[in-house]
C-alpha cells in the first residue's frame, strides 16, 4: 500500500512546504519568547537590524504562526495524505511545483516588508494602518496558492472515482477535499478585501478606504480560516491516531457528516469576531452567535467519535474502568501523545471560544488577553501540537532517516502542554482582569498592579513554550542531517467499525453541500454586506504610525 | 448487523444531547442578554473621518447631562489619546458613549463597566452603561492601532451623589 519513498512524487513537494513551515515556526517561537518576557517585566529588546518595536515583533509572530506555518504544512500535508489515501501519485505534480512556487514567491514579496517594518499591521491587517503593497499582494500570491492545491485534490479526486466508479472515497482523501473546498469557498471575503480594497489603495490607485467593509470582508475568512487550520489536525485524528492508539475509528459515516457539516457551517458566522463593530445591526450579530453554537454540533460529533476510537483502543490494551483505559494508551509514542495532549487541551479551547462567540458576554472579553489566552490553546495547541504530533513520523518519511531521539519528544509534547497551561490560564485570568491583548502591557498608561504576579507567570509560561519549541526544531534537524537509522514505516489508516458503506451515499457527495454552504453564506451575510457595499465611501485615507 | 445496529445505537445516544446541549446554552443566552437589557453596539450612522472636528457632536467632545443621572459622553479616539480623557460622572449615572476615530481603528474598553466598542473611521459608535459602582475606572484602547497604543488611555471616574 506505502509507495516506496522514492518513488513516491508527493515525498519531496511535501518536504518542500514543510521546510518553509518550520522556518516560520523558528521566528514565531523567538518572537513570542521575547513578547512573553516583555510582559514578564523586562524591557523589549528593540533595535534597528531585527525587531524594530514590539509590535513589529507581535506582527510578525502572528503572521508567522497563523499564516505561515499553519498554510504551508497544510498544503504539504493533505496532499501527501490523499496520495496516501488513494494509494495512487496525485494528478499533475507539474501543477503541485507551480503551487509551490507561487506561494513561496507570494511569501517572500510578504516577508521582505513585514521583516523591514514596513508592515506592522498585525496579521489582521485593519485598514487605515497602511502596509506596503508588496505585503498585501504577496498574501494574495499565498492564498491563490491555496486554491491550485484544491484544484489538484478535486482533479485527483476525479482521476480516483473514474477507476472506482461505484465506490466511497477514502476517508482522508474525502476529509482533505472537504477541508480545502471550505477554504477556497471561505478565503473569497480575503480575496476581494486584497482586490477590491486593499491593493488600489496601496498602490495609490484610490485615495481612501472603508475601515469597516474591508474588516466584514476579512472576517468572512478570518473565523473559518481557524477550520481551515483545525480540519487536518481533525484528519490525523480521524483516519490515523485511533490506529496509532491500536483501534479502529469507530464510525467512517459519522466522520464524513461531521466534515460535511463544517463545510456547511464554518464560514457563515466570522461576525462573531465583530460583535463590538459598530455599523453591522445587532440582529444579524445575535444569528451569527446562533450559528456558531450551531458549528459546535459537528464538533461534538467529532469529540464523540473520536473518543470512542480511543476508548475502543485503550481498552483492547487492557485499559479498566470509566477513565483507566485513557492512561493504558501507548503514551511513549510522541506522535500519539502530542496528539493526546492536544485534544485535552482543545477541550478548553473549544468551550472558551464558545464563551468568545456567546454575543453580550463578548462584552467582557473582546480584544483581552483572553482571546489571546484562548487561542493558544486552538491553534497554538490543539493544532500546533496535532501538527508536530504528524511531523514526528512525516519528518522521518520525507528524509527517510529515523526520528533523532523519541524520548526528546516526549519531552517536548509535555513541555509544550505545561508551559501552555501556565501560559494561557494567565492570560485568560488577566483578560477578565481587562487587560488588553496586542499591547506593550509593562509600558501602559493605564498598567494596573494587580496584574504584575499573572504577568510573571505569562513570562515563565512563554520561556517552557520556547524551550519546547527549540526542542522540536532541534529533533527535526537532527533527524534531517545527522540521523543514520532508516525512517519508521509511516501509520497506517485505522479501519473503521461502521464503514462507509453503512452510510447514506450523500455523506459521500460535496456538491449538494456546497450548495447548501453557498446559501448559509448568502443569508448570514447578504443583508449586511448589501448594506455596507451601498453605504460604502472610500475616504479614509492611510497612516503608518509605527 | 448486531454491531452495526448498536453503534447505531451510540451514535443518537450521543447525537441527541449534542443538539441538545447547543439549543439550551442558546436559550441561556437568549434569556440573559434580553432578560438584562444588554445590547451590543449596533447601527449608529456615519460620519466622514476627515471632517470628525465639524461634525456634531465630535465638534465639541465632552460630558454632556441629558437628564437626571443621564449623560451623553461625547468622544473622539486619535492617535494616541481620547478627547476627552477623563470623564466624571455621579455613581448611578446612565452613560451613552458617542464615539468616533479620526485616524485609524481604535477600541474604547471600560473594564467593569460592559464598555467595550470599536471607534472605526467612518462609523459612529453608540454604547450605554450604568456606573452603579463609585470609584475609579481605567479607559483602555484595545485595538492595535499604532507605534504608542499603549499610551493610549484615560479614565472614568465616578463620584458620590452630591
Amino acid at each position: 500500500v506505502t509507495p516506496a519513498p522514492a518513488a513516491d512524487p508527493e515525498r519531496r513537494l511535501t518536504g518542500a512546504h514543510l521546510l518553509v513551515a518550520h522556518v516560520a515556526l523558528l521566528g514565531g517561537i523567538v518572537t513570542g519568547l521575547l513578547q512573553g518576557l516583555e510582559h514578564a517585566g523586562f524591557e523589549f529588546p528593540a533595535s534597528q537590524y531585527f525587531l524594530q518595536s514590539y509590535y513589529h515583533s507581535v506582527s510578525m509572530h502572528g503572521v508567522l504562526n497563523v499564516l505561515v506555518w499553519t498554510t504551508f504544512f497544510i498544503c504539504g500535508f493533505l496532499p501527501f495524505i490523499s496520495a496516501r489515501a488513494y494509494s495512487m501519485p496525485l494528478v499533475s505534480p507539474g501543477l503541485g511545483w507551480l503551487t509551490f512556487w507561487v506561494m513561496l514567491a507570494g511569501l517572500v514579496m510578504a516577508a521582505i516588508p513585514l521583516a523591514g517594518n514596513a508592515a506592522t499591521v498585525m496579521f489582521t491587517f485593519y485598514a487605515p494602518l497602511k502596509a506596503h503593497w508588496a505585503f498585501y499582494v504577496g498574501l494574495t500570491l499565498v492564498v491563490v496558492g491555496t486554491w491550485l492545491i484544491t484544484l489538484r485534490l478535486a482533479l485527483s479526486q476525479r482521476a480516483w472515482r473514474a477507476g472506482h466508479p461505484d465506490a466511497r472515497t477514502p476517508l482522508a482523501a474525502f476529509m482533505s477535499l472537504v477541508t480545502m473546498t471550505m477554504w477556497a469557498l471561505a478565503s473569497l471575503g480575503l480575496a476581494a478585501e486584497m482586490l477590491v480594497l486593499l491593493i488600489p489603495w496601496s498602490l495609490g490607485l484610490v485615495g481612501g478606504t472603508d475601515p469597516l467593509l474591508g474588516r466584514t470582508l476579512f472576517w468572512l475568512t478570518g473565523h473559518p480560516i481557524v477550520y481551515f487550520w483545525l480540519l487536518p489536525a481533525y484528519v490525523s485524528w480521524y483516519t490515523l491516531v485511533p490506529r496509532q492508539a491500536g483501534g479502529r475509528l469507530f464510525s467512517d459515516p459519522m466522520a464524513r457528516g461531521s466534515f460535511l457539516l463544517f463545510l456547511v457551517l464554518s464560514t457563515p458566522l466570522g461576525l462573531h469576531h465583530q460583535v463590538t463593530d459598530p455599523g453591522i445591526h445587532e440582529g444579524w450579530k445575535l444569528f451569527q452567535a446562533f450559528l456558531t453554537f450551531a458549528v459546535f454540533f459537528p464538533s461534538l460529533l467529532t469529540f464523540f467519535n473520536v473518543v470512542a476510537s480511543l476508548e475502543n483502543a485503550g481498552r483492547a490494551l487492557g485499559g479498566p474502568g470509566l477513565v483507566g483505559w485513557f492512561f493504558r494508551l501507548p503514551w511513549g509514542e510522541p506522535s500519539l501523545a502530542a496528539q493526546l495532549l492536544a485534544m485535552l487541551m482543545f477541550c478548553a479551547g473549544g468551550i472558551g471560544g464558545l464563551i468568545n462567540a456567546s454575543y453580550s458576554i463578548n462584552l467582557v472579553v473582546h480584544n483581552t488577553a483572553y482571546v489571546v489566552g484562548h487561542f493558544h490553546t486552538t491553534v497554538g495547541t490543539a493544532v500546533t501540537l496535532t501538527y508536530m504530533g504528524i511531523s514526528y513520523w512525516l519528518v522521518p518519511y520525507v528524509t527517510g532517516r529515523a526520528l533523532w531521539s523519541r524520548r526528546m519528544a516526549l519531552a517536548q509534547c509535555w513541555l509544550w502542554f505545561g508551559g501552555m497551561l501556565i501560559f494561557s490560564s494567565a492570560l485568560h485570568q488577566l483578560g477578565l482582569m481587562g487587560m488588553p491583548r496586542r499591547t506593550m502591557i509593562s509600558q501602559a498608561a493605564y498598567f494596573q498592579p494587580e496584574w504584575k504576579a499573572l504577568l510573571l507567570w505569562v513570562g515563565i509560561g512563554g520561556t517552557v513554550l520556547f524551550i519546547s519549541g527549540v526542542l522540536y526544531l532541534l529533533n527535526l534537524a537532527l533527524t534531517a542531517t545527522v540521523s543514520r537509522a532508516p525512517a519508521a514505516a509511516v501509520p497506517e489508516f485505522a479501519q473503521a467499525s461502521a464503514p462507509a458503506v453503512e452510510g447514506p451515499a450523500i455523506l459521500n457527495r460535496l456538491r449538494p453541500w456546497v450548495v447548501m454552504a453557498v446559501i448559509f453564506i448568502v443569508v448570514a451575510y447578504g443583508p449586511t454586506l448589501a448594506r455596507l457595499i451601498a453605504t460604502s465611501r472610500l475616504n479614509a485615507p492611510g497612516f503608518r504610525v509605527w | 448487523m448486531k454491531r452495526g445496529t448498536t453503534i447505531y445505537l451510540y451514535e443518537l445516544a450521543w447525537i441527541l444531547p449534542s443538539i441538545a446541549l447547543p439549543v439550551g446554552m442558546l436559550a441561556a443566552l437568549l434569556v440573559t442578554a434580553f432578560g438584562a437589557g444588554i445590547h451590543v453596539p449596533s447601527l449608529a450612522g456615519r460620519v466622514d473621518p476627515a471632517k470628525v472636528s465639524e461634525t456634531p457632536p465630535f465638534d465639541n467632545p465632552g460630558v454632556v447631562q441629558t437628564g437626571p443621572l443621564r449623560y451623553e459622553v461625547r468622544l473622539v479616539g486619535q492617535i494616541w489619546s481620547f478627547t476627552p480623557n477623563e470623564i466624571r460622572v455621579p455613581v448611578g449615572s446612565t452613560v451613552t458613549f458617542v464615539a468616533t476615530s479620526r485616524d485609524v481603528i481604535h477600541g474604547l474598553f471600560v473594564p467593569g463597566a460592559n464598555v467595550n466598542v470599536m471607534l472605526i473611521p467612518g462609523q459612529i459608535a453608540r454604547v450605554t452603561a450604568r456606573f452603579d459602582r463609585e470609584g475609579e475606572f481605567f479607559m483602555a484602547c484595545h485595538e492595535y492601532c499604532g507605534i504608542a497604543h499603549h499610551t493610549m488611555g484615560g479614565k472614568v471616574i465616578v463620584e458620590p451623589r452630591s
